[in-house]
């Protein structure tokens, strides 16, 4: 029998997976009840699943359901592991893999948004700049002193992450972002 | 049951307090035995269980045993296995029986006391964030917060513990909710609409499965532990397609008993301790029919050469077993009798026997397979083997159809691969978890539930002494229990593996301090029984069987021996240590430094 020292892999492992990684975004209808993120949650660090991004918040108030939008990463099968994980938590109503949906409705990608509310503390030169950049990204002015500014701008990642950028040099001193708001795009629902 | 049935009628609807909702629920759940030990914060539950006599609540000597009496319990009946601990320590010690109940599918509902609503969250006496704890080892848990909550939550509870995939659920009920007085539900349909579990595959996915069992020249049938979990049906199913189709069949190790060893088409447990001709038949296979298993770790071996050549077929009630390691090709969700029912339908409809010159090639291959004799030992006269021990305890009690349960290391192996089971449910190991002190308490839970039967737990003197203290548990509830202890002074599979992986450096695995298992025995009202000399085994296991107490049997075996067949760690299944090739010099390089890191 064939007994000698080679070719060993992982037994306990699954196999070293070279599928490419990919990010998707996750909508999870839940019961709004005491304890449902914290299975959420569990379960991703339980498993060792990445989270991207998180947001929760009750959407239909008479049925008691939450609308939990995860956005994460891995292989198409460890993405649709955490699915059928999903899935098994008992106040989870549905889930639904957005990215997939969006191709099965032959769309590129789901809608996705958030929003990022921006502290600049500048004076002089600054200043202005800041407001002309602010006003060129569709920033909206929430707050201000003859010290600062608190801007909310609303859009994609990766405008927000250029808005971000852009108002660091400037004097930005604090940042809250929403994670990411997300549904498919056309005339059906999830 | 009729009388059971007009209690329900007239309690529904009346007020009464927290504490006494929960006996009504548990008697209107069908509820004849509860495992558990009291404590401050279910005094009031306990108080109530003293003032009926509709169910029997049995006193542990610690939680976790009741726990796993509770499972023993189940898995003997079928039915809901029921715990009853207390706060804080009470709970915390119910978490091993709880993962082990998740990942071994058994259905068991544990009610814990709380400390009243108004403490939590302030360190009080015996708090512990039970919910918490218990959320990644359950499938479901709850925090009663309104008393008229607690009968639904309760029902709910045994609804979601016993139907998809069993598994242990636990309701943590504060002590002022126990004696605040609420309107009682009787039993309704569940409410519960985010959780529906699956029952019948898809039909398509079935038709394309019996094809290619019908057209396959290799098959095999691998059944797991979810056969046994589904029930009577789904066993009777499972033999009948066998035997229509004529598949050679394996069992992961808690399937055993689904298809009778004594049966034909039998090739014995597969996997790291299986038999030779089952892991073969697995890696030589062309389509593979999994039902209710889950490729778990000590099954495949290396999965990336796991039954290369194989079509996969894979039935489960929980959709994220598939594909979780093992890519399958032909998935089928659903519950294992609705989609064996549907399948072997189709199968006589369709498919007019196998190939005859094809099947009787593979049936050749497979009985050269099974000439390797992959179990075999060199038995001795001066000095007992534990797998000659085994065989002989089968060997005499089998005409009593006995109940079998475990502890965890060799003697378990030893025991899954030597005593042959005919029967479902007569099996009770703890196969996922791989819980050491598993097996004294579920025995007496399975005691519990069949009086009458013999019930033997096959342990090692190391795994029995992590929860030995329920000989006082089997001696006050009259449970006889016969503890078969096999006794090679070490913890002998942590022994192996040294010996295996790390220069037979022998750290800490020798138990040097050992009670006198005899003593212990008479210490605790139960009779003790010593063998060392196989000439006596026979008569000493006769003695044991007519015994109407408890009995620890301390069989002296071999010191050192090893469990074999194996495949070693990181090797795929046709790379197996068989025990005639096993000699030192094999055993130390069988593992290289790659495969030394694996579990």
């Amino acid at each position: 029998m064939n007994t000698q020292n080679s070719g060993f892999g992982s037994a306990y492992f699954i196999e070293p997976d070279n599928d490419p990684v990919e990010t998707h975004t996750l909508a999870v209808l839940v019961n709004n009840e005491p304890g449902v993120l914290a299975r959420v949650i569990g379960l991703f660090s339980g498993r060792g699943y990445n989270i991207e991004s998180l947001t929760v918040s009750e959407t239909e108030e008479e049925q008691h359901l939450s609308r939990i939008t995860i956005v994460t990463r891995g292989t198409c099968h460890v993405i649709s592991q955490i699915r059928h994980q999903l899935e098994r938590i008992v106040p989870v109503h549905r889930v639904v893999d957005l990215h997939v949906r969006a191709c099965e409705l032959g769309q590129g990608y789901p809608i996705e948004r958030e929003l990022v509310l921006v502290k600049v503390l500048a004076q002089g030169a600054s200043r202005v700049e800041a407001l002309r950049l602010a006003e060129a990204f569709h920033a909206r002015l929430i707050d201000a002193t003859v010290e600062h500014f608190v801007f909310e701008i609303t859009g994609k990642s990766s405008k927000l992450d250029q808005f971000v950028s852009v108002m660091r040099p400037l004097g930005l001193t604090e940042i809250c972002r929403t994670g990411i708001a997300a549904m498919n795009r056309g005339a059906k629902n999830m | 049951m009729k009388d059971d049935h007009k209690a329900a009628q007239t309690a529904d609807g009346h007020k009464m307090s927290g504490a006494q909702i929960v006996v009504q629920a548990l008697i209107d759940q069908g509820v004849e035995h509860i495992f558990g030990y009291p404590g401050g914060s279910v005094l009031p539950i306990f108080d109530e269980i003293y003032q009926q006599n509709k169910f029997q609540h049995i006193l542990v000597r610690h939680e976790q045993a009741a726990g796993h009496a509770a499972e023993g319990y189940a898995r003997a009946t079928g039915k809901v296995g029921v715990m009853l601990v207390t706060s804080g320590p009470g709970a915390t010690n119910a978490v091993t029986p709880l993962q082990d109940a998740l990942m071994d599918s058994v259905p068991v509902v544990c009610i814990c006391g709380q400390v009243p609503t108004n403490l939590i969250g302030s360190d009080a006496f015996q708090e512990a964030d039970t919910v918490g704890i218990t959320r990644p080892c359950t499938k479901h848990n709850w925090l009663v917060r309104d008393v008229n909550d607690l009968a639904r939550i309760i029902h709910e509870a045994f609804y979601i513990a016993r139907t998809g995939r069993p598994g242990p659920v636990l309701v943590d009920i504060p002590k002022d909710i126990q004696f605040a007085s609420g309107i009682y539900t009787a039993l309704k349909s569940m409410p519960c609409t985010s959780y529906r579990p699956p029952l019948d595959g898809e039909a398509q996915a079935i038709d394309y499965a019996v094809n290619l069992l019908c057209e396959a020249k290799k098959p095999v049938i691998y059944s797991g532990g979810g056969v046994i979990n589904s029930g009577a049906d789904a066993v009777r199913l499972l033999r009948e397609l066998v035997s229509v189709g004529d598949f050679p069949v394996t069992s992961t190790l808690t399937g055993l008993g689904a298809y009778p060893a004594s049966g034909r088409n039998w090739l014995g447990m597969l996997g790291m301790h299986g038999t030779y001709e089952a892991n073969m038949t697995m890696h030589d296979c062309d389509v593979m029919l999994a039902v209710g298993a889950r490729f778990d770790d000590r099954i495949t071996g290396r999965p990336d050469a796991f039954a290369p050549q194989a079509k996969i077929i894979h039935i489960d009630i929980d959709p994220s077993s598939i594909n979780k390691n093992i890519r399958v090709n032909v998935p089928i969700v659903g519950d294992v009798a609705h989609v064996l029912e549907d399948m072997v339908r189709r199968f006589r409809a369709v498919c007019y026997g196998p190939d005859k010159i094809s099947r009787a090639a593979w049936w050749q291959q497979v009985n050269t397979w099974r000439a390797r004799n992959s179990l075999a030992y060199s038995n001795r006269a001066d000095v007992i083997m534990p797998q000659y021990a085994v065989e002989r305890l089968y060997a005499l009690t089998k005409e009593y159809n006995p109940y079998l349960t475990t502890e965890v290391g060799q003697h378990q192996m030893w025991t899954a691969q030597f005593f042959g089971f005919d029967e479902p449910n007569h099996w009770m190991t703890s196969g996922g978890l791989g819980t050491m002190g598993y097996g004294f308490p579920a025995a007496i839970g399975v005691q519990i539930a069949r009086p009458d039967d013999l019930v033997i737990c096959v342990a090692g003197d190391a795994s029995i002494q992590m929860n030995i203290q329920e000989l006082a548990t089997a001696i006050q509830h009259g449970a006889p229990v016969k503890v078969f202890i096999l006794n090679n002074r070490y913890m002998g599979m942590v022994r192996q593996w040294q010996q295996l992986l790390h220069g037979n450096r022998l750290s800490h695995s020798c138990t040097e301090a050992q009670p006198d298992f005899v003593k212990l025995a008479e210490a605790y009202g139960a009779l003790g029984i010593r063998c060392s000399r196989p000439i006596e085994l026979d008569d000493r296991i006769g003695e044991m069987i007519a015994c109407d107490k408890p009995v620890l049997f301390d069989c002296r075996v071999v010191s050192l021996e090893n469990c074999f067949p194996m495949i070693p760690s990181g090797r795929a299944h046709n790379e197996m240590l068989l025990p005639d090739e096993a000699t030192d010099e094999m055993v130390t390089s069988a593992i290289s430094s790659v495969g030394r890191s694996l579990v």
